[in-house]
């Protein structure tokens, strides 16, 4: 028997209903065996999660493959595709617009269900049957959302064109391709440690059980939103031609402000995993990272901004996101409100004390994210209040993420290495006098090799990376005793944290140099003519046209030279694509550790010269290379033993931690 | 009092404090670092100071659009239907940059009242309008009219 693969759409369409069905009897029939304490009702909550998993796929699936078949009788095919459209980019065009990335956004939330579905033995089933609930909720109101405002598979018929309009050459590319579902998976997956803490709010058994379950699924959020935030930043920086890697844009504004909230809640999590201390905090600060998360989808899907990224403005779109936005912040803050002030924390802590530092780390952090929130939203409430149009320049962020920083990293040396409960300085003092003196020294001395003068800002920048990277491995050397052989026994957490921390430490690295010591030229260049730029030589050897799938483009061709010796052949391009009839300017990059080479075309000029822009940028590859540290790092945290062995201990301390804080 | 006690309200104090210097910092550099986007109808009324950054865009004027015959200067004028505004711009154009096409340029009015441009933007698509220059563009159609039949009425009179 063979389907009709005219009916795909339909398909899709059915199974996005059916999964709809499933989310909603998802939330409704654990939450009544909880209510009712009937085990066998909780117990559904696993295979539902499961269902609406399933059949959110297929419709992805169905989606896909009306992209892969060329139906433009449907109308997000049609826009987004083409037939000359290479088939990889034919599957990342599926989540090139709104309603694709909405439908993958919420197949993300399905699967994200059916991980905890699957990796929750260990939990009382009635904390699954509400953690699963209100995942449910959550995907109730997003899969309506797309049902409604933003339906992939509506049909443009009877009469469907011929090609389609192409997907927005910005998002051909491999960057795209990959940026937006794993920062998708970061958004989505804060879902869970906020499901986590509303369930734990619920049964009012907000304990270091509940920390410790909801600890590793907020590290894996936070990887995802760590390695996506660095893709969208290589991306932007190869693709758009300009050689920045971070333009402070709102879109960019609203993936950083999750990710601050969610690394000071991690942190935050660890206080009240280890000391039952910060509960109410932390719970609060898990709404938060959610709710920025769709603050996040409310400020790029609405078209609120302007932005690249802003597909289309449709205030319908618009007031749903927000009303979902209200009911999510509104309804989870009325529920702290009722249930928190019963949460006590106990314990006591000395100013001297891991617990201080995590308390100024979470508060750096939070100013961090209320700086980003404020320079984000100015502009609307400006315009709002009908004062007028201004944008927050990136000077702005800049002085405001410099000083934060550098005092975060000072925070975090020590806070690394300072004991639980209390502690004195005196103990710590070698160390830190040691990663004082070598953060210094190091500053100093790169400065005055690299450009014979001091700069503060290269000081701050790599005085305060040296400090964080040495306090960390010196407390790794003391607490191995100086044997290579014990690191590994020093437990994957532990170790986690040293690679993230590092990773800051290497990213700050990056940013200084690449911020101070880079230098680039807007050139007029015609071919056999030679430009010079700081040690380099740029030789323009031609000009000429590359035939593409779809499309043509003006190509030149440049020998990169030094001390006059050709080292690498760099082929910039500016490509018309023929469906948009939209011109992209691709960027030729020569990458290495130290050091990268950029080179992009602007305009023809008369006499066959052109307008190039010229740019080497010294540890440019820092920059990303610092979050692989802290991806790593998280990805070690997340596989610590603890986490593996805890289905046999976990009811044990669960009733232990009950038990203490009655 | 408890000299734990005290130490913590010590800290209390020193973190509210902080906090306090820091927002008031914040948006004293704030007010510093906003550019107001002010229309060429705004600017030809001398409503905007020489010196001042600010972001200024329209469509640009067909045939307007001057290259230098040596390095990288050009020189091109935007108008929201009303009035127009001189720009000169020493740089790489963006890819959408042409006559006709909406854009947004940051920087400062000099004393001859030409628009020196540090960063011109234009999307990257022909159809998109930079909302701020939709909005002078629809603002200057409505005054127009406003002030024909306000010349109409006059002529009447």
């Amino acid at each position: 028997m063979s389907i009709n693969p005219l009916f795909w759409p339909e398909l899709g369409q059915l199974a996005l209903i059916l999964s709809l069905v499933m989310a909603a009897l998802q939330v409704v029939i654990p939450l009544v065996g909880v209510q009712r304490g009937q085990w066998w009702l909780m117990g559904y909550a696993r295979p539902l999660a499961v269902g609406q998993a399933l059949f959110l796929v297929i419709s992805l699936l169905m989606l896909t493959w009306g992209f892969l078949q060329d139906d433009f009788s449907v109308a997000y095919v049609a826009a987004n595709s083409n037939s000359q459209l290479p088939t990889p980019y034919k599957i990342s065009a599926v989540w090139g617009a709104h309603e694709g990335s909405l439908l993958l956004w919420v197949t993300m939330l399905g699967l994200w269900g059916v991980a905890v579905a699957l990796l929750s033995r260990s939990l009382p089933l009635d904390m699954v049957a509400r953690v699963l609930s209100i995942m449910g909720m959550i995907s109730v109101g997003f899969i309506l959302f797309t049902i409604e405002t933003s339906n992939p598979f509506e049909r443009l018929l009877p009469s469907p064109p011929q090609d389609g309009g192409d997907l927005n050459p910005l998002l051909q590319d491999f960057g795209l391709i990959v940026h937006p579902p794993t920062l998708y998976m970061g958004y989505v997956g804060l879902s869970v440690a906020f499901a986590f803490a509303l369930a734990a709010l619920m049964s009012g058994r907000l304990d270091a059980a509940w920390a410790r379950w909801s600890r590793p699924w907020t590290t894996a959020a936070w990887i995802f939103l760590t390695i996506g935030i660095a893709l969208g930043s290589w991306w932007a920086y190869y693709e758009l031609g300009w050689g920045g890697w971070w333009f402070w844009d709102p879109v960019e504004n609203a993936s950083l402000m999750p990710w601050l909230v969610a690394t000071a809640l991690l942190h935050s999590l660890a206080v009240t995993e280890k000391r039952g201390l910060f509960k109410s905090w932390t719970v609060l600060l898990a709404i938060f990272a959610f709710s920025l998360s769709l603050l996040g989808t409310f400020l790029v899907r609405s078209g609120v901004l302007t932005s690249v990224h802003a597909f289309a403005s449709d205030p319908e779109r618009g007031v749903f996101i927000l009303a979902l936005l209200g009911i999510c912040v509104g309804g989870s803050l009325l529920l702290y409100a009722l249930k928190a002030p019963t949460v006590a924390s106990v314990g006591r802590y000395e100013l001297v004390s891991r617990e201080t530092f995590l308390l100024l780390n979470n508060l750096v952090l939070m100013v961090m994210a209320l700086a980003v929130l404020t320079g984000t939203l100015y502009p609307l409430v400006y315009d709002f209040m009908g004062l007028g149009k201004l944008s927050v320049g990136a000077a702005w962020f800049n002085a405001m993420f410099v000083p934060l920083t550098v005092a975060l990293s000072v925070l975090m040396g020590i806070g690394a290495m300072v004991r639980w409960k209390s502690d004195k300085w005196s103990r710590m003092a070698t160390i830190l006098w040691i990663a004082g003196i070598t953060a210094v020294v190091f500053a100093l001395g790169v400065s005055l090799v690299l450009s014979g003068t001091v700069k503060g800002g290269v000081l701050l920048g790599l005085a305060v990376s040296a400090w964080l990277i040495v306090a960390t491995l010196a407390d790794v050397w003391k607490k191995s005793r100086g044997q290579i052989g014990r690191i590994s026994g020093l437990g994957w957490s532990y170790l986690g944290m040293v690679l993230a921390h590092v990773g800051v430490g290497i990213t700050i690295i990056g940013v200084t140099m690449v911020a101070n010591y880079s230098i680039e030229k807007s050139v007029r260049i015609a071919p056999g003519q030679v430009e010079t730029l700081g040690d380099y030589q740029f030789e323009f050897v031609q000009a000429g046209t590359i035939e593409g799938p779809n499309y043509t483009s003006q190509a030149t061709r440049f020998n990169l030279l030094k001390d006059g010796r050709v080292i690498e052949v760099l082929t910039a391009e500016k490509r018309r694509y023929h469906a948009r009839n939209s011109i992209m300017t691709e960027a030729a990059i020569d990458a290495s550790l130290w050091r990268d080479i950029y080179v992009s075309m602007g305009e023809p000029l008369a006499g066959g010269a052109w307008a190039m822009r010229l740019q080497v940028k010294p540890f440019m590859r820092w920059v990303w290379l610092g979050a692989i540290f802290m991806s790593l790092g998280g990805l070690l945290a997340v596989l610590d033993k603890r986490y593996r062995k805890q289905r046999h201990s976990e009811a044990k301390t669960a009733a232990k931690a009950q038990g203490a804080a009655s | 009092m408890h000299p734990q006690r005290k130490q913590r309200l010590n800290l209390i104090l020193f973190l509210v404090a902080a906090v306090a210097i820091a927002v008031g910092l914040a948006m004293y550099s704030l007010s510093q670092n906003i550019n107001l986007f002010q229309t060429p109808t705004q600017i030809a009324a001398g409503e905007v100071a020489p010196g001042v950054t600010i972001r200024a865009g329209g469509l640009v004027v067909d045939g307007s659009v001057e290259r230098d015959t040596e390095g990288l200067g050009v020189t091109f004028r935007v108008t929201d239907g009303q009035a127009q505004v001189p720009m000169v711009y020493e740089g790489i154009l963006p890819d959408l940059f042409r006559e006709g096409q909406g854009i947004v340029a940051l920087g400062q009015l000099n004393h001859d009242g030409v628009f020196v441009a540090s960063e011109v933007l234009a999307k990257h698509d022909e159809n998109y309008m930079p909302p701020e220059v939709q909005e002078a563009l629809e603002k200057a159609h409505q005054d127009g009219k406003a002030s024909m039949v306000e010349a109409a009425g006059a002529t009447n009179g």
